[in-house]
């Protein structure tokens, strides 16, 4: 994985690119007013002249103490696509904001085309051709797409008239971009993906030369980033520009022409994409040398204790509130000294399975042994028998945001004999076991004291995996370790899950980042519509097998999973 | 980026004050558009809730039923839960004082007042509890129960007190006065005792009660692991099931504490001041209860602080309707009602006035 991958999916992209070259040659003056720029002459000789297609010079944005932005100049060139990484709190998202008008910049300016602009509301940075792909999409799920596409420009008192222009615009759209929606259709009822493609689609109808998209691949699959690359590469044929914010370097990589690199709210470093590495922009990002693969050596599965399960799954089956059946007949062994990771498109049932196992659900059927012991009660129950559980979502499950550090880190061991007498809880103690828990994890500020969300996404996963690890246990489920966590704590964490693993423990990984689980996971179960399609040794593990059987496809055997 | 967050002294002390005055300059604004002189009103309600002895024991009493209900409402609100049954639960402590101190009124004093403490407490909590269950077990939003159930608290006790508790041959729905062993001793009685002249005034012992109550609710919320867990469901449904806490049972006992709380205010009405069971004895202080919380952040050394503040406009308000003829007893419940919608609904109105000064500090 080191060394970075031209696309995922070779054979895709160069099918897409001949079928979208075929679709510009065979009607070039479907596309009024856009410039055929070939991509090359974007990129090499003759920038000079045309002014870049967006300019920030000597952005400078405070919120309190906090300097989000110090003196930012930024030029990304009309027709190519342009990459912003940076650790959290590195200021591109306020930035990407200043730039659509939710904020104000205290100095510096901001061109459009040579041209300076004042963009105080996002209905100005629309007006500038300015489009944005949120990471948390903007639609209104019970509307069908066309209603979302003409929300809000609707142009008149009848919506008959919008509507049926939009229909056209859209079929205009689709055919130039690869971006095919049926526009009938509920966005409730779409893919991931396809909401996302609602989304540019929006963008575009509004008449965006600039597209902005905030880590646009977070929730997709392999395939589906697959097919986004494709839409952006033809946008930047079409002469659009776009810039990428992303903390995947493999992307930036794999799409981008430029790259800025943000650290502390400024701009450490621009590269031509070409002339630089993973390694070297990560390094840039973090201010340090950074691994991006933890090394590891080989799981000794069994050995402190041959032949024993440590987590046993049998026949596991979940039906959620409103009576789906989120996980059907799921069965798996996890043993002791190995990690073993589950793949899948988020929402396939990985995190009901996750919750059934940690207690917090309750299985329609099935068993859950932990050390050979069958396992029940709720997840308080479960603690006791040496199972501890790192959550998805830290904010929603893991900490109790409004309280402070300390009262956050006994959440669950909260009656715990160190923690409190008979009655009232001995505070001087749960302060002091906070404190021990902070420095030996590195978490930054090490105050108990502070409010469990005043810390930074890494250094609140860091007090959520000092607090489950830190109990020692036999089983640990740990999902989405590293989600919007900086890259120099990303290592740190898996450094410690598996030290885990070296020291005898059983390990299950949930994660949508398939690079974290190749990484980290000694073999890999990947589930599709709640049952597991398939397994697959780490060692023979690649982006494109994983990435169809994420998508209900085992090509190992003949007929389809599911 | 997000909205900074204030420092303690910020929230708690001055963002109240600030609200305080501005609803007392509106007040003032209104009293002068009546043709009175606002300075001299505001002079009459200060001198009438603190300026002397008698008035010290009116504000103190009412501040006493302010803080019971001020402590309901704030348990239930850690456990995420919005108690506005006050009046009800209330209602039911004072029928458990009232049953005591009719039928139990052969034992003595020291065991009348332990019994009369468990029938209150017991019987507003079994009044909260049962929306807490409906809440727990079937999702009915305690909201529309509660309120709900502080009408058939009411009708509850206009049957037995016009059917079964009313004294024979009485036209009015009262029972018939206790005996005088088991009242709770008036605050101007326990001074004589100890030789300390004092006016006569409803204040009772209930006050140390209702501080006891704020000591209990303060150690049980922030220092107890069952406090703990009632705080995690209020905050975080999710994580509280993460850690194996149920909210279901949090939810039940947060509403069983609460209605507790409201029930003890049957001590000071009906054992302490009343001395017979009679209707709306509530008077309106559940509902009072809501803002007093809401301005004391949930928190008892606020509640206090608060009940407080509702005492003294409750009684320097009476005396200021009595005592300036332009100012009508309405117009004093407009100047409550001011304070409620700063203190409470506009809690943050002052905010953005507030933040360059923390940050300066």
């Amino acid at each position: 994985m080191s060394n970075p991958l031209p696309l995922w999916g070779g054979v895709g992209e160069g099918a897409g690119e001949f079928r979208l070259r075929r679709m510009v040659q065979d009607a070039p003056d479907l596309i009024p007013g856009v410039k055929h720029t070939p991509a090359q002459a974007a990129l090499g000789e003759g920038v000079d002249v045309i002014p870049p297609a967006i300019e920030l010079r000597h952005i400078d944005k405070r919120f309190g103490a906090v300097h989000a932005n110090r003196d930012v100049s930024l030029a990304v060139q009309a027709g190519t696509i342009h990459g912003i990484v940076g650790e959290n709190g590195a200021g591109k998202s306020t930035l990407m904001s200043i730039l659509y008008g939710f904020y104000q910049a205290d100095r510096g300016e901001v061109l459009i085309r040579g041209v300076k602009k004042t963009i105080a509301r996002p209905v100005q940075a629309i007006a500038a051709g300015i489009g944005m792909v949120f990471q948390h999409f903007k639609l209104v799920e019970p509307f069908t797409v066309l209603e979302n596409i003409v929300l809000g420009v609707e142009g008149g008192k009848l919506i008959a008239r919008a509507l049926a222009h939009a229909r056209g615009e859209l079929a205009r759209l689709a055919r130039d971009y690869a971006l095919e929606v049926d526009p009938d259709a509920v966005v409730a009822t779409l893919s991931v993906g396809l909401q996302q493609r609602v989304e540019i689609l929006k963008a575009l109808y509004r008449g965006a030369e600039i597209l902005i998209l905030d880590e646009p691949t977070s929730v997709l699959t392999p395939q589906e980033a697959d097919h986004l690359f494709r839409i952006l590469g033809a946008l930047k044929r079409q002469g659009k520009t776009v810039i990428l914010i992303t903390h995947k370097l493999r992307e930036i990589m794999a799409i981008t022409d430029r790259v800025t690199v943000m650290r502390r709210g400024e701009v450490v470093a621009e590269r031509e994409t070409r002339a630089t590495t993973q390694e070297e922009l990560a390094e840039l990002m973090v201010g340090r040398k950074v691994l991006l693969q933890v090394s590891k050596g080989a799981a000794r599965p069994g050995a402190a204790r041959p032949g024993a399960g440590r987590l046993a799954v049998e026949d596991l089956s979940v039906v959620d509130a409103s009576g789906v059946e989120r996980v059907k007949n799921v069965s798996f062994t996890v043993r002791a000294g190995e990690i073993v990771g589950i793949a899948g498109v988020a929402g396939n049932g990985q995190s009901e399975l996750m919750e059934a196992i940690a207690g917090i659900r309750r299985a329609a059927k099935g068993t859950v042994r932990i050390s050979g012991g069958a396992a029940h009660g709720n997840a308080r129950d479960l603690r006791r028998q040496g199972l501890a559980h790192v959550p998805e979502d830290r904010r929603r499950m893991g900490l109790v945001t409004a309280f402070a550090a300390h009262e956050s880190a006994i959440l669950g061991y909260h009656d715990d004999p160190a923690f409190t007498g008979p009655i009232l809880l001995d505070r001087r103690a749960i302060v002091a076991h906070c404190a021990a828990q902070m420095r030996d994890f590195d978490v930054r500020p090490p105050d108990p004291h502070l409010a469990s969300e005043s810390f930074s996404g890494g250094n609140q996963q860091k007090m959520v995996l000092a607090r489950e690890i830190g109990r020692d246990p036999e089983v640990l489920l740990v999902g989405q370790p590293t989600r919007g966590v900086d890259i120099g704590a990303i290592e740190y964490i898996h450094r410690r899950l598996i030290a885990l693993r070296d020291a005898g423990k059983a390990v299950l990984l949930i994660s949508v980042e398939l690079d974290e689980i190749m990484s980290l996971a000694d073999r890999i179960l990947v589930m599709f519509d709640g049952r597991i399609v398939g397994e697959v040794q780490a060692d023979k593990a690649d982006e494109r097998l994983l990435g169809l059987m994420m998508a209900g496809i085992d090509p190992r055997t003949p007929r389809e999973a599911a | 980026m997000t909205e900074t967050r204030l420092p303690r002294w910020a929230g708690l002390v001055a963002l109240p004050i600030v609200n305080i005055l501005a609803a007392l300059l509106l007040s003032g604004l209104l009293v002068a558009a009546i043709g009175a002189d606002p300075w001299q009103a505001l002079l009459v309600l200060l001198r009438g809730a603190f300026g002397y002895q008698e008035a010290i024991g009116f504000t103190l009493y009412y501040t006493t039923n302010f803080i019971f209900t001020g402590l309901a409402v704030a348990v239930a609100y850690h456990c995420g839960l919005f108690n506005i049954g006050g009046e009800g639960q209330a209602t039911l402590g004072g029928l458990g004082v009232g049953l005591v101190c009719l039928y139990a009124d052969a034992l003595p004093f020291y065991l009348v007042l332990p019994l009369a403490l468990i029938a209150s407490t017991a019987f507003g909590a079994a009044w909260a509890v049962v929306p807490g269950i409906l809440q727990a077990r079937r999702g009915s939003h305690v909201v529309i129960t509660t309120i709900m159930f502080n009408f058939i608290a009411s009708t509850l006790m206009v049957y037995l007190l016009t059917h079964v508790l009313i004294r024979p041959g009485q036209m009015s729905p009262e029972s018939r006065e206790f005996l005088p062993h088991t009242f709770l001793p008036f605050a101007h009685q326990a001074l004589a005792w100890l030789g300390i002249p004092f006016a006569r005034s409803p204040l009772n012992l209930s006050f140390f009660l209702a501080l006891l109550a704020s000591v209990f609710v303060w150690g049980f919320v922030w220092h107890t692991r069952w406090g703990y867990e009632l705080r995690v469901v209020g905050a975080n449904p999710q994580a509280a099931l993460y850690a194996g806490i149920s909210p279901q049972r949090n939810i039940v006992l947060a509403m069983a504490i609460s209605g507790a709380l409201a029930g003890l205010l049957g001590v000071n009405e009906i054992m302490g001041v009343n001395h017979r069971l009679l209707l709306n004895f509530t008077a309106g202080y559940g509902f009072v209860g809501i803002a007093v919380s809401l301005m004391g952040r949930s928190h008892p050394v606020g509640i206090v602080l608060s009940s407080l503040l509702f005492g003294a406009l409750y009684q320097g308000g009476a005396e200021l309707a009595f005592e300036v003829p332009r100012v009508s007893r309405e117009i004093v419940v407009v100047i409550q009602g001011l304070v409620i919608l700063f203190a409470g609904a506009l809690e943050f109105l002052f905010l953005p006035l507030l933040r360059p000064f923390v940050k300066a500090a």
